[in-house]
């Protein structure tokens, strides 16, 4: 076919620059909103999927990894007894006061784990190590909220919870869905930062043996020890999940308006291309008189939008890995995983082809008539 | 000799109005292959509707129309388009060539609809300009042509999905008299030596001398016919209507 889309498409410098500013504005936003709801969706669960442990053993009712209640620490011992269990671990996770060195307060998440373990510890550490955590009042923040809390360097020293504690390291990237950030610390110090009995724990972190059957031991958990629940860490991250992004509507929120980036997108690629089939109306129509049948003017159409969704798509992919990447450093971090980046470009085109159907709808009630008027 | 346009008892009566407005009434007409024939009458007088009504791109409201000898007022909107791409080509007055095409492409465009394409449908294009005297002209867009030269390259592209009838509205109008001429003259080899028929509306009394008939539409109806010197008298009767008064120039 001689290539009348593309002469068409780019005949018009001005409706093309207007065309493609659209179609990346909608692929930026649509990224975007994607982008924060899988970076909030991950972060959400993101002390669960990182904890290295096969099984969660909570007290009931518990919803999400925030809202754990405590029970006794006793019953970490009836886990480790369970036929399958390779090692079990007591773990903290609880809000507490963090009080800046200018007296600010911020709530913060205390996060008490085994260092000797490492079930439940901080990964992505950029200074200091887990082994540092056994200096008195050691802990571990994100230099991500270093101005939040008012931190600058390791060693400096704060208050949480009325206790003493110092910096002895930082993770980089380890967000906190609430505006409380994680401070990791050993489970005996969170106990006191968190205010929980000396023999009460929140959760039991559980590692089973290699090519243990993980369903079949957190059965036998919950058959021997009682008044818990057990989940394993994909249901645990699940239930935190679709509570954080589900139940409190900020995932919906998210999510519409991405689907109002993909409206505007539609709605601008729409109305362009119709302009441009409506400037285009005669040679459409010529096409019809010489016998080119539908099919073949709405292949042209086609490939207008096609291309527009091709050129809008890799503009806006490069615009959004700017904004991913400087996302990064922020407090809400914009993810793009390559199949949603694989999954935009379908989208992308169909946005566009569906826009174009508006212009073939035209067309298809063209007159070849038309012609023949002067 | 089965005529290539073949025209009984059309009528056409556009919907406006209550009542409508008759554009046609009652029309009978045949062309044959190899002839030129000019439909000559006043604006408004339905010679363009049958213009269109041969090209089938517009339904007659009544009445009867061959192509080719196949009967086409029964046929539905997906059977036309391939009854013209194989029959027919359109020369128009505003030219219509697709302005961000090149010449040659333009011509690429009808045999790309043929199913000719790749080197050689680019062969086939730049024979046909050559054909046409515009061989150099095949990477120029229709804005760097001249008005003559763009309607060459409308015949080119008519000629190049090889129809047995060429129709051509007004294809004089926006030339000037020279250019015009040269057009008409290369319209009239089309029909004689190539054997095509060729039907031209157009108002230009000058471009009789060239035809094989002239047809006066009038009001809808056919009000009279010009034999134009030397077409051979079989001719000159078969495709007329009852209407229509046939004199020899």
């Amino acid at each position: 076919m001689p290539p009348l889309a593309r002469r068409n498409l780019f005949h018009d410098k001005v409706r093309l620059t207007v065309t493609l500013t659209g179609i990346v504005f909608a692929v930026v936003l649509i990224v975007v909103e994607l982008g924060l709801f899988v970076g909030f969706t991950e972060t959400t669960s993101s002390l669960v999927d990182h904890s290295g442990a096969d099984l969660w053993v909570t007290s009931k009712h518990v919803p999400y990894v925030e809202l754990g209640a405590p029970f006794s620490e006793r019953k970490l011992y009836q886990v480790k007894a369970v036929p399958g269990v390779k090692e079990a671990d007591k773990f903290i996770n609880r809000w507490t006061e963090w009080k800046r060195p200018d007296g600010r307060r911020e709530s913060v998440q205390i996060v008490g784990f085994n260092p000797e373990s490492g079930l439940g510890g901080p990964w992505s550490l950029v200074e200091g190590s887990v082994e540092n955590l056994k200096v008195p009042d050691s802990i571990i923040v994100d230099d991500v909220y270093k101005q939040k809390l008012g931190v600058t360097r390791v060693g400096e020293v704060f208050e949480i919870n009325g206790h003493r504690a110092r910096v002895v390291g930082f993770t980089h990237g380890i967000r906190a869905f609430t505006t409380s950030p994680y401070v990791f610390t050993t489970f005996k110090r969170a106990q006191d930062f968190g205010r929980v009995q000396a023999d009460q724990t929140i959760y039991v972190l559980v590692k089973t043996e290699p090519g243990a059957d993980v369903n079949q031991v957190r059965r036998e958990i919950l058959a021997r020890v009682r008044n818990v629940e057990v989940y394993t860490s994909p249901q645990f991250s699940r239930m935190t999940q679709v509570y954080w992004m589900f139940t409190t509507g900020a995932g919906v929120a998210v999510l519409l308006a991405a689907v109002l980036g993909l409206v505007v997108g539609f709605v601008v690629v729409a109305q362009t291309i119709y302009a441009t089939t409506v400037d285009h109306l005669r040679e459409f129509g010529t096409l019809k008189a010489m016998g080119a049948p539908n099919s073949y003017v709405y292949k042209v159409i086609i490939q207008q939008a096609a291309l527009s969704a091709v050129m809008g798509y890799v503009v806006g992919m490069f615009v959004s890995f700017f904004v991913v990447r400087a996302s990064q450093h922020g407090g809400a971090a914009i993810l793009l995983p390559w199949p949603m980046a694989v999954g935009m470009f379908f989208l992308t085109l169909l946005m566009c082809v569906g826009a174009a159907t508006v212009s073939i709808n035209k067309v298809t009630r063209l007159d070849p008539a038309m012609v023949f008027k002067s | 000799m089965q005529p290539a346009i073949a025209v009984r008892e059309v009528t056409k009566t556009y919907d406006e109005g209550a009542t409508g407005v008759p554009a046609l009434r009652g029309v009978d007409m045949d062309v044959d292959p190899g002839e030129i024939v000019l439909l000559m009458g006043p604006s408004g007088s339905g010679k363009t509707t049958l213009l269109s009504i041969m090209g089938c791109i517009l339904a007659a409201s009544s009445g009867s129309v061959r192509i080719a000898g196949m009967e086409v007022t029964k046929l539905g909107e997906k059977q036309l388009p391939p009854l013209r791409l194989k029959h027919i080509g359109f020369v128009f007055q505003g030219f219509n060539l697709f302005p961000t095409l090149t010449a040659g492409e333009n011509i690429e465009v009808m045999l790309d609809l043929k199913g000719v394409r790749g080197a050689e449908a680019k062969r086939r294009a730049a024979e046909l300009l050559e054909q046409v005297a515009l061989g150099e002209k095949y990477k120029s867009f229709p804005a760097d042509l001249s008005g003559g030269q763009k309607q060459r390259v409308a015949i080119a592209r008519a000629l190049a999905g090889d129809p047995e009838i060429v129709l051509a509205d007004e294809p004089t109008a926006a030339l000037d008299s020279r250019t015009g001429r040269n057009v008409i003259e290369m319209m009239r080899s089309l029909a004689h030596e190539r054997s095509r028929a060729v039907v031209i509306v157009t108002h230009d009394g000058r471009l009789k001398e060239f035809a094989d008939r002239v047809v006066r539409i009038e009001d809808g109806i056919i009000a009279g016919a010009e034999l134009i010197e030397e077409a051979p008298a079989g001719l000159l009767v078969q495709g007329f209507s009852q209407q229509a008064g046939l004199s020899v120039a």
